[in-house]
């Protein structure tokens, strides 16, 4: 497995190459995964946003925030639990289900003491620390990245989340893997200071966070097998929509929008034509 | 306004207002005004230009009414934007990409500029004023591109306000004035956005000088021959208002492609992440449409001298007029300076394909950097940035004060009906019915 990643990195050529130079940064190209959401005709699959939605509940959540995100986000037109029975996805049972399991903090506003009052639908997600220090302190120093935006924020970021999550392997020999970190090829870094064995290093990185997806973590409520692979397909399906929740409403609109645009341009075409007809140019 | 007027005032309200503010005969003379008959699609992009501006101006009030420009709140008034607003991102990926697709537009109205001389006596004045809107937009769109205050938008914004640094004795007070401080922080993201909000005005009024500076000498056109009569010319409207709307929809095709499908795909991941000024991100890099300037700065090892060369490469532009000594505008009658201008085009491309990779970056992949030659080897991306950057002025230079003394340019029709009169698409047998040919 290594060496076929050494072997996807000499692919990589010209970039790869060249930034080895200079940095000697290096991480596995990302593993080719086909999503339902990609292209212009892409649709995010709402039972994989449900089960994705629970992997990041059930798992992810326990660390990462989604401070972006608002539970109310969940039951609009193309997120998760979104039903055209109710248009105002603050009057969805699913979601006001949700927030039930959680409280957020205020201030009274009678006595102006610090409460936590229950969450309602028009709340952010509540993150899991209070502050960056709280999460640093709570992570060995590490600070786990907001999800909200994850996969935008990466290059090709969809295939590079699941790749982080499905890729973690044993050290090799003669690599030094510091204390709470781990060695996961798809992760940039540089292990030239780490590596003591033949040859050149290992590409890839160290990552603070240990294997989280195992078969069973989580129980898919529509029964689909809970393996890592369909976990971080999943959860990475979720995390692409709550980066931009309006992306198949843009896609879908686009379309419209190209054949007005063909329609109207000819049209213009067809004038130009007939104006200039009687003119020698 | 050269040409006299068509204007007749028909009715009372009219002939009032045409003997105190003739507003009516203004607009009824632009849509007279004669243009040469010949113009082809290169010369639709004025018009695109327009129909750019105007739409990064609207949507970029709207998004000024949601977002904030203050640094901890910035990056998220643009989530909201994006997720909150209704068709905010809609808003916002028209106004990012058309930024991008505004540049294409004037690099191409540029480039046509150079192809048929149009910069060239009586249009200087023209052209130094489309320079100026060019410099104008080049500010206007490095500080919008700040304000998301990602990432990119932090460091890019560090690494062009040092850049400034650089000048002797002024440097560091303008560095430090800029800043509103001394570091890259939210007085820096607070005169930007104000700044990024006046600007486009600034750029729409001297527009309106660019359009009158225009209206003087008329169009140049394709073959570079001043108009001689009447049968030279068609009145603006109809006819290029049609051709420019036709070109203008062709555009928005394009533009609506990247706004629908692919709306980061000029934009860069890293601008996703907030800002963090402890953190640098591996490369920075700008726009796509400023990566020539990116790879001139980085080829000079002198960080002052970089900056001279980078503006200087704009500033030489505004000399243009004046260095190209050939008395032929049009280089459809200037073979050899066709040439020398396509290779200039292919410096432009190859001086941004290399600000866009790392300095050391291989320009051969597999064959590592070869012989080094004083800093670098020769096979890396900053030895092919100094000879683009060598060809970039040679071309602006030397070729436009030279190449006129050598080369023998093809024989200037005498007129713009003559050769359009001789175009086999319009030999009158059947002209009724022979499809129309732009040439």
């Amino acid at each position: 497995m290594l060496r076929k990643a050494f072997a996807i990195a000499a692919a990589l050529g010209l970039a790869a190459a060249a930034q080895a130079s200079l940095a000697a940064t290096t991480q596995a190209t990302p593993k080719d995964v086909h999503w339902s959401f990609e292209g212009p005709f892409g649709r995010f699959d709402q039972e994989q946003l449900q089960r994705g939605y629970k992997v990041y509940h059930d798992v992810c959540s326990s660390c990462h925030a989604m401070h972006l995100m608002s539970y109310r986000n969940l039951g609009q037109v193309g997120g998760p639990f979104y039903d055209p029975k109710y248009p105002n996805p603050n009057d969805n049972p699913y979601v006001k289900a949700i927030v039930q399991d959680y409280k957020v903090a205020d201030i009274d506003s009678d006595t102006g003491d610090v409460i936590h009052r229950p969450a309602t639908t028009a709340d952010a997600f509540v993150s899991p620390f209070a502050n960056d220090a709280a999460a640093r302190a709570s992570n060995g120093g590490s600070l786990p990245p907001d999800l909200s935006l994850i996969i935008k924020a990466r290059e090709d970021g969809a295939r590079y989340v699941y790749s982080i999550l499905t890729g973690y392997q044993p050290a090799p020999a003669g690599l030094t893997v510091p204390a709470n970190r781990y060695y996961d090829p798809y992760m940039p870094g540089d292990m030239t200071s780490f590596w003591h064995g033949a040859g050149p290093a290992p590409t890839g990185g160290f990552i603070a966070m240990p294997l989280q997806l195992t078969p069973n973590r989580v129980t898919f409520d529509d029964h689909v097998m809970a393996t890592p692979d369909q976990e971080a397909k999943d959860v990475v399906a979720f995390l692409a929509w709550a980066s931009e929740p309006h992306q198949s409403e843009r896609k879908q609109l686009g379309f419209a929008v190209m054949i007005y645009l063909v329609i109207f341009t000819g049209l213009l075409y067809a004038s130009y034509r007939r104006i200039w007809r009687k003119v020698a140019h | 306004m050269s040409g006299h007027s068509t204007y007749e005032p028909k009715t009372g309200i009219e002939r009032w207002l045409d003997t105190r503010l003739p507003i009516i005969r203004f607009g009824v003379d632009l849509g007279d005004f004669p243009t040469p008959k010949n113009l082809n699609y290169w010369w639709t992009f004025g018009a695109i230009l327009g129909v750019c501006l105007v739409t990064q101006i609207v949507t970029g009030i709207i998004l000024a009414m949601h977002y904030v420009p203050n640094a901890t709140l910035a990056f998220d008034s643009v989530e909201h934007i994006m997720r909150d607003v209704n068709y905010g991102w809609l808003i916002r990926y028209i106004h990012a990409n058309g930024a991008a697709m505004m540049f294409l537009a004037v690099y191409i109205h540029m480039f046509r500029g150079l192809y048929y001389g149009s910069y060239k006596a009586p249009r200087e004045v023209l052209w130094l004023l489309g320079m100026v809107i060019y410099l104008l937009m080049v500010i206007t769109a490095f500080m919008g591109y700040v304000l998301p205050w990602g990432q990119m938008s932090f460091w890019a914004a560090t690494v062009i306000t040092n850049i400034l640094g650089s000048l002797p004795v002024v440097g560091p007070p303008i560095t430090t004035w800029l800043w509103g401080g001394f570091a890259v922080d939210d007085p820096t993201l607070n005169r930007f956005f104000s700044l990024h909000y006046l600007l486009p005005f600034v750029i729409a009024g001297v527009v309106v000088l660019h359009i009158w500076a225009l209206h003087v000498p008329g169009n140049n056109n394709p073959t570079g021959v001043n108009v001689k009569s009447e049968a030279d010319t068609v009145p603006f409207h109809p006819y290029y208002t049609i051709k420019d709307a036709f070109g203008a929809g062709v555009f928005l095709i394009l533009f609506a492609a990247f706004v629908f499908y692919n709306p980061d795909g000029m934009g860069h991941a890293d601008n996703y992440v907030p800002a963090n000024p402890l953190v640098t991100p591996a490369h920075i890099v700008p726009e796509w449409y400023l990566l020539p300037y990116y790879a001139m700065l980085r080829a000079v090892p002198n960080k002052l001298l970089g900056v001279l060369t980078m503006f200087g490469a704009i500033g030489v532009l505004f000399v243009l007029p004046w260095l190209d000594r050939s008395k032929v505008r049009s280089m459809r009658y200037r073979p050899t300076a066709r040439i020398f201008l396509a290779l200039f085009l292919l410096t432009c491309l190859v001086l941004g394909w290399c600000g866009a990779h790392e300095p050391d970056a291989a320009v051969i992949p597999g064959v590592g950097p070869g012989f080094v030659l004083v800093d670098y080897g020769i096979n890396t991306d900053v030895w092919l940035s100094r000879l683009g950057t060598l060809l970039y002025f040679a071309y602006l230079i030397p070729v436009q004060l030279f190449l006129p003394l050598f080369e023998t340019p093809l024989p200037v029709p005498e007129s713009i009906s003559t050769p359009v009169l001789s175009h086999p698409a319009s030999v009158p047998a059947g002209a009724t019915s022979a499809p129309e040919k732009k040439g």
